[in-house]
């Protein structure tokens, strides 16, 4: 028995110093089996301990012990060194280049026009504004005459105007949605009215169809002072929080006073550069107080209510903020273009 | 509007800069366009006086000067052509690096060996002409006259060193689009006195009324006619001062009474028209409509067919001026003239604005007229001509004259306080200051406490109520002393998007999630877009636009699919190798044409998809994107269109009812447009679907048993289409809540004619769980069913 043992031991030692370096994990374990399996032949010299004498037993079984402990910590600690050398193996046939280029669909862009309405929306609709959406093809009445522009005024020539009939057109302005909602809704008001507007007009910083965004505030009280305020703000968070406002006296036949509205150029500050022509200011928005001929025309008492109003175009917005120089390119859909613009 | 700065000081005393001046207006809402400085074109050319002057050694035609200049060099040679100097002569020099007119540049240089530092200069070289100085039309040097500093810079001397203001004046403010109504504002700006006009003239013995008849059949059109009757003519040539005033402001000087009549037209803003009495007939004049089909030819030769919308001013048998546009050539003022009847009046704006835009004839006076001439400046306006009549000595005037509708003009008078005007600004400005500013903008104001009693100024129609006065008030308080507050009475409302806006930023965010960049294309299409997509059938249904910019914008489109398919066909051309485009727009659908009723705006989706990694089920994959984030289910069937690849289009159903469609661009019209890479396109009827896409959704309890799947690989017809197979699969089994196609192959183990599909089935339990031997039956059910409709096989 002892022979065996001995016989074993070496017969393990001889197979590991042959092939131990070139095995792998799938031969550690075939081996670990042959002797340490349950038909293994350790595991028969534990089952051959019936044969042996009794007063041997304790012995022998000693040696069996001390062999088993021997062929399993041989065996683990070989299986360990495989293990690593077949992991860093796997490893490296694995290695690939992580700078080649990553596989996805590029997400896709929002039109710079749809990104300054959404922050506009935004900015004022935490000032508590609505959004209104009229229609495009107007009637003369909401896009003229209910905004105190009669037939044959000389205001109309301030825009150029698709007509479709004598009676519809294509509205010149958003203020026709002022009237719209004037005429569903009474005070307190405070709508924003998006859109696409036309007028025929086309070079590089005038396109027959742009978009508008025009503010409605109709209260108890309202007053020219608190439009200013109100534009503070917008200029504040649209543009910097250094962009200041300037208002100087206009005419639209809506308000009463109108004022244009200026900004100071966000590109240099306001000391001048070629954005702003060297002025210091950049034209944005018209604005002033509702013309109480407008409130009267939607059934709205002029000596209960004042209001302001203000309009703003979009492109022109989205042309400064961005640094487009030609308008053209916000309706041509280049992607190269339209991917610069994401959400 | 141009406005001379010299002309100005006339009427107030300015003792600033032009440049300050601009800024002032501008501030007070006079926005000065262009400050022109008249000589910006001539440089370092002044006075010289020709001391002596000899014979050019080598040329017969030259002679050397030598001129003194005053400061400017006291013996300067320059040789010259010119033969109507000679020494004694005053003239104008151009020193060595002068700039004259036309942009010449005048420098040292030698001519046949002679040195010459300069030239002598003629009018037309400094860019005048006679109106600007008498002699500056002269063949060869301009001869000064007078007493004049040598050295001075010549511009001083001829009338150039001068600004024209181009002011911008807004559409309510006619009564400044004259020099006086500017210096008006000026005066009130400058808090300075504003110099009046002189209107006085003496009468002689005779009478208006005796020589001619005048009267208004149309006061509608015409609210005041004013006529008075000069003769004893003298028609000659006007004055300098004149002429140069006129020449400053871009006009040719005709004749002494054509030239009075402008400068009353830029001075006053009052066209004005003079008749050769001579050639009425009748000694009638008569304020009336045209006839309908009645002619007349203007003064420039054109013939007009007139109608009732027209007003003309008749003789005894014809027109004899298209009122407030043109005179008629019949009557107009000759050399030979010897009496005239001047008019003086207001035309109703919005007539003469029609009658020039129909006839499609302007002039000066019906560009005015057509802004609006206020009653008052129309009977200034003839005192000051008749005045000028007798300055100038062209004429005697007679002792009465017609004035038809001066009682009209009454002044008018607002009510208000000081609380209701600072109650709009927001601001407080002492009443003081109210009152300071409405008087110097010649306002009448008495106050009583807070109460303010405003008369306001006749020329001044556009004012009309309160809030203009407040607007008069703080253009000249001035804006920047409103500083600022947040609505401080206003009531908080709640605000934001409603439920659809939401839902249409929510399609655009799946849209860009998918890829997809956002484009903005015209509304307006061309009527070739329908001919490329072969739907000529549609452009009479299309709202068209009376007065478009073009042909190809000239129709409200029904359809997005031409200008997707447009910015498509750019990308490829530009070289970008793919694009997946959106654009979320109306369409205009009108239910009648020509249009009687509001049209509808529908809001369509049109997507468009090119590229290598595309075909049309990436394309599908959009549409479906949306489907899947709303839960709910698009069909899809075979279909055609006149544009899309007959074997790759198909429409979107949506219970059953159409809601769009998605294709492949047929390859004929492809290869039309050089396009060799396929192109996809479809459209959703958005507002068909917004209900659905943003419809509020519903949790769904989860399954209380596991799903079971099983997968059928089926061998099928080749004609048959996934989504017949699909509909039979759910019909076999109630349980079945998905069926999906994971391959397709063919071969000839299949055999000819025929294709394996392999589908994956998802049954979910209901009230109990699914065994496998139940899914067993469902699937049996399933391959019956199968078989019996379609005939397929199990693989």
């Amino acid at each position: 028995m002892k022979e065996q043992i001995e016989s074993i031991r070496k017969e393990i030692s001889e197979v590991l110093s042959e092939r131990g370096a070139s095995m792998t994990s799938k031969d550690v374990y075939a081996l670990k089996m042959e002797y340490l399996g349950k038909t293994g032949k350790i595991s028969a010299l534990s089952k051959g301990m019936r044969d042996v004498a009794p007063e041997d037993r304790p012995t022998v079984g000693k040696l069996v012990g001390e062999l088993r402990q021997w062929a399993e910590d041989t065996f683990s600690s070989l299986e360990e060194e495989i293990g690593k050398r077949e992991l860093s193996a796997k490893i490296a046939s694995e290695r690939i280049d992580v700078t080649m280029p990553a596989k996805f669909r590029g997400s896709g862009s929002v039109h710079p026009v749809t990104l300054v309405r959404r922050e506009l929306i935004d900015i004022f609709s935490g000032m508590g504004f609505d959004v209104y959406e009229g229609p495009e093809i107007e009637k003369d009445y909401y896009n003229f005459q209910a905004l105190n522009i009669p037939a044959d005024h000389p205001a109309r020539d301030m825009q150029d105007t698709f007509f479709i009939t004598d009676e519809f057109l294509l509205r010149s302005q958003t203020s026709s949605g002022q009237i719209r909602v004037m005429e569903n809704k009474k005070p307190p008001i405070k709508v924003l009215s998006p859109g696409r507007v036309y007028r025929s007009d086309s070079d590089a910083t005038h396109s027959p169809m742009f978009h508008q965004m025009e503010g409605l505030v109709v209260d108890k009280g309202i007053t020219l002072n608190d439009l200013k305020g109100m534009l503070d703000e917008f200029a504040r968070r649209m543009f910097t929080k250094e962009t200041k406002v300037r208002l100087r006296p206009s005419y639209f036949p809506f308000t009463e006073p109108s004022v244009e509205v200026d900004l100071s150029c966000s590109a240099c500050g306001g000391k001048g550069c070629r954005i702003c022509k060297g002025t210091g200011w950049i034209e944005v928005l018209g604005a002033g107080m509702v013309n109480r001929r407008v409130l009267e025309n939607c059934g709205v008492d002029p000596d209960e209510y004042t209001g302001f109003a203000f309009g703003m175009g979009l492109e022109r917005i989205a042309m400064i903020k961005y640094g487009i120089g030609d308008i053209r390119l916000l309706f041509e859909g280049d992607v190269r273009f339209l991917k610069q613009f994401k959400d | 509007m141009k406005v001379p700065f010299s002309w100005l000081k006339d009427y107030v005393d300015i003792d600033i800069t032009a440049q300050e001046l601009t800024d002032r207006l501008f501030s007070c809402g006079f926005e000065v366009e262009e400050l022109i400085y008249v000589g910006s074109e001539i440089d370092r050319c002044v006075v010289g006086r020709i001391e002596s002057m000899e014979k050019h050694p080598d040329a017969d035609k030259l002679k050397i000067c030598h001129l003194n200049c005053g400061e400017c060099g006291s013996d300067i040679q320059i040789v010259t052509g010119a033969d109507n100097v000679k020494p004694g002569d005053v003239v104008p020099v151009a020193l060595e690096g002068s700039s004259l007119h036309n942009g010449v540049k005048i420098k040292k240089g030698k001519l046949r060996g002679v040195e010459s530092c300069g030239m002598l200069c003629s009018g037309e070289e400094l860019g005048i002409n006679d109106d600007w100085y008498e002699g500056a039309e002269v063949n060869g040097i301009l001869l000064l006259q007078g007493d004049i500093p040598l050295g001075t810079d010549i511009k001083k001397v001829v009338g150039l060193d001068d600004y024209i203001f181009d002011i911008s004046v807004t559409a309510n403010r006619p009564d400044c689009q004259s020099v006086y109504g500017i210096a008006r504002e000026v005066a009130a700006v400058l808090k300075k006195p504003l110099e009046p006009l002189d209107l006085s003239y003496h009468a002689a013995g005779f009478s208006t009324c005796e020589r001619v008849n005048v009267s208004v059949e149309a006061p509608d059109l015409c609210p005041r006619y004013i006529a008075q009757y000069v003769r004893e003519l003298k028609i000659r040539k006007s004055p300098q001062w004149l002429r140069r005033r006129l020449a400053l402001c871009g006009l040719r000087s005709i004749n002494n009474v054509v030239d009075i009549t402008n400068f009353i037209l830029l001075e006053l803003g009052q066209p004005m028209h003079a008749f050769d009495l001579a050639k009425i007939s009748q000694n009638k004049i008569c304020v009336r409509r045209a006839q309908d089909g009645e002619k007349i030819t203007t003064l420039d030769e054109k013939e007009f067919t007139l109608t009732h919308e027209n007003l003309v001013i008749a003789d005894g048998s014809k027109p004899v001026a298209l009122a407030g546009v043109m005179g008629g050539l019949n009557s107009g003022i000759t050399d030979e003239t010897s009496e005239v009847l001047f008019e003086s009046a207001k035309f109703e704006r919005a007539n003469i604005r029609r009658t020039s835009r129909k006839l499609g004839q302007k002039s000066d006076s019906s560009a005015r007229f057509e802004k609006g001439v206020d009653a008052y400046t129309t009977g200034i306006a003839i005192n000051r001509a008749l005045n000028l009549i007798e300055t100038l000595d062209c004429g005697t005037i007679a002792k009465d004259r017609f004035d038809i509708g001066a009682s009209k003009t009454e002044p008018k008078v607002i009510g208000t306080t000081v609380s209701q005007i600072n109650g709009l600004l927001g601001i407080t400005v002492p009443k003081e200051e109210i009152c300071s500013i409405l008087d110097r903008l010649n306002f009448n104001v008495e106050s009583k406490k807070d109460a303010l009693t405003v008369t306001v100024p006749a020329y001044r129609e556009d004012v009309d109520g309160y809030p203009d006065l407040a607007e008069e008030v703080i253009r000249m308080y001035g804006y920047d002393h409103i500083g600022g507050t947040f609505l401080e009475k206003a009531t908080v409302t709640n605000g934001g998007l409603n439920a659809s806006q939401r839902a249409e930023e929510e399609v655009k965010k799946i849209l860009t999630a998918q890829g997809c960049s956002e484009i903005i294309t015209y509304s307006f299409i061309s009527p070739k877009d329908y001919e490329l997509i072969r739907m000529e059938g549609d452009i009479p249904k299309a709202i068209r636009i009376k007065n478009p910019i073009g042909e190809d914008m000239s129709l409200m489109r029904t359809t997005l699919i031409p200008s997707m398919l447009n910015t498509l066909v750019r990308n490829v051309r530009h070289g970008n190798e793919g694009a997946r485009l959106y654009e979320l727009a109306g369409v205009y659908l009108a239910d009648e044409l020509p249009l009687k009723e509001m049209p509808q705006e529908r809001k369509t989706l049109c997507v468009g998809v090119y590229g290598l990694e595309e075909d049309f089920y990436t394309a599908k994959g959009v549409f479906e994107s949306l489907a899947a984030q709303a839960g709910i289910r698009f069909e899809y069937a075979a279909s055609e269109k006149p544009y899309l690849h007959p074997g790759k289009c198909a429409d979107i159903l949506l219970d059953g009812e159409k809601v769009g469609f998605i294709g492949e661009l047929a390859p004929d019209i492809a290869a039309n447009l050089s396009v060799e890479t396929s192109l996809y396109l479809g459209e959703l009827d958005y507002a068909k679907t917004e209900k659905v896409l943003s419809g509020r959704k519903k949790y769904v309890p989860l399954p209380k048993f596991a799903e079971v799947k099983r997968d059928l690989a089926l061998v099928a017809g080749e004609t048959l289409t996934c989504a017949e197979i699909e509909k039979v699969i759910f019909e076999g089994c109630k349980y079945v809540t998905d069926v999906r196609l994971f391959d397709v192959y063919r071969g000839v183990q299949i055999g000819e004619g025929k294709k394996s599909m392999a589908f994956s089935v998802t049954f979910t339990p209901r009230e109990k769980a699914i065994s496998p031997e139940d899914a067993d039956g469902y699937v049996k059910r399933i391959l019956k069913a199968l078989h019996e409709k379609l005939n397929i096989e199990l693989r």
